[in-house]
């Protein structure tokens, strides 16, 4: 199986560097991204299966770049893991499609363990998408595609 | 009821919870990068336990990289103390050089958020002047918030304090657009408050903070 492509984004560059070491050591493929401009250069050249995002950054900020993922590539998973604790923040978060809502520092087992969560969940919905085409039932194929219900989810927190 | 807020009492708790935030945010960034690399060292350790060789040039730089966030962190927590101490007493002789100082350190946050360089000039000799320190940390917050505006992104705001016959004055340089309005509601509250007074001049492109003596 390949590599889970994760994508950090964080402008703490000595916190994202050992984050993305740590990672790799696990079996995972890392890029970085330091800062909104970055990310959304990166994903567009090539599109990472999970995107670990951080909220508050110079220029493009992790809410609009989050915003701007969800929008053109809404397979994408996006983690948010941020120190900043707002829960008007963590909602609207959630409300754009955010997978869950980390706070730091977190704990390395407990990131890994949230990326594979949120890869099986692309992974699952596109199984499903791929049934749902096959049965020539494209609307719905489509509609699982799309930004997931955000009420269905739960707060993510420990 | 609808409570209304009284001006300077929530305009200065306001102030206290953004600068609040701004710290426990970058407080908590320390606290990240010294848990990944505690981690990272954990995990050398795990792997030469599975006789994996460890370079020790490589620990040691892990260990720097803790040391040097303990020591970022303990900057922001001293400046967190300075400003906190800033409401012990109401009237003090405030020293120029260490508000400035303190002040660009707590904005840093904002600053980077809004890509502009902040900088201050030292003053030629030492300046003091009797104030509210905290209504002053407060006045001169809003006035940076305005000038990094201004300023716009991948801009430069400069501080520089400079004595006058009457009191002090810091002039805030580099606000490449005055063109929003200025001062607002709160701004003039504390000014009023600390009988200072506000100007900008669009062609020196600056904003003014006159303190009297």
């Amino acid at each position: 199986m390949d590599k889970i492509k994760v994508l950090l984004v964080d402008d703490e560059e000595e916190f994202v560097k050992t984050l993305a070491e740590r990672i790799e050591m696990r079996n995972l493929g890392s890029d970085i991204a330091y800062n909104g401009e970055q990310a959304l250069k990166v994903v567009k050249d090539e599109v990472p299966d999970v995107m670990i995002l951080d909220l508050k950054m110079p220029g493009i900020d992790g809410m609009e770049v989050l915003r701007r993922v969800r929008k053109a590539y809404p397979d994408v998973q996006v983690i948010m893991l941020t120190g900043h604790g707002s829960d008007k923040d963590e909602n609207e978060a959630r409300q754009l499609g955010a997978f869950d809502y980390l706070q730091k520092p977190a704990d390395i087992d407990k990131i890994v363990s949230t990326i594979k969560n949120a890869y099986q969940n692309k992974v699952q919905k596109s199984i499903m998408a791929a049934t749902f085409a096959e049965a020539g039932e494209f609307d719905t194929a489509r509609e699982m595609m799309k930004e997931d219900d955000p009420k269905k989810k739960g707060s993510g927190k420990d | 009821m609808e409570q209304k807020p009284d001006g300077l009492g929530w305009n200065g708790l306001q102030f206290f919870g953004r600068i609040s935030a701004s710290i426990s945010h970058e407080i908590k960034n320390v606290l990240a990068i010294i848990n990944e690399n505690a981690g990272l060292l954990e995990d050398y350790c795990f792997m030469a336990e599975k006789g994996k060789p460890i370079d020790p040039a490589r620990l040691k730089g892990i260990s720097e990289k803790i040391a040097k966030h303990v020591i970022r962190g303990d900057g922001i927590i001293r400046n967190m103390n300075r400003f906190a101490h800033s409401v012990d007493e109401p009237n003090h002789q405030v020293d120029i050089a260490d508000l400035l100082e303190l002040m660009i350190a707590l904005n840093s946050r904002f600053a980077a958020n809004k890509n502009v360089q902040v900088a201050h000039k030292s003053p030629a000799e030492p300046l003091a002047i009797p104030a509210n320190p905290f209504y002053l940390e407060n006045l001169l917050f809003l006035c940076l918030q305005y000038a990094m505006d201004a300023a716009g992104s991948r801009g430069a705001v400069t501080l520089i304090p400079k004595k006058e016959a009457d009191g002090i004055a810091i002039v805030m340089t580099g606000l490449a657009d005055l063109s929003a309005p200025f001062p607002g509601p709160p701004e003039t509250a504390l000014a009023e408050a600390i009988g200072a007074t506000l100007t900008t001049d669009s062609t020196a492109k600056s904003l003014t903070i006159a303190l009297k003596k």
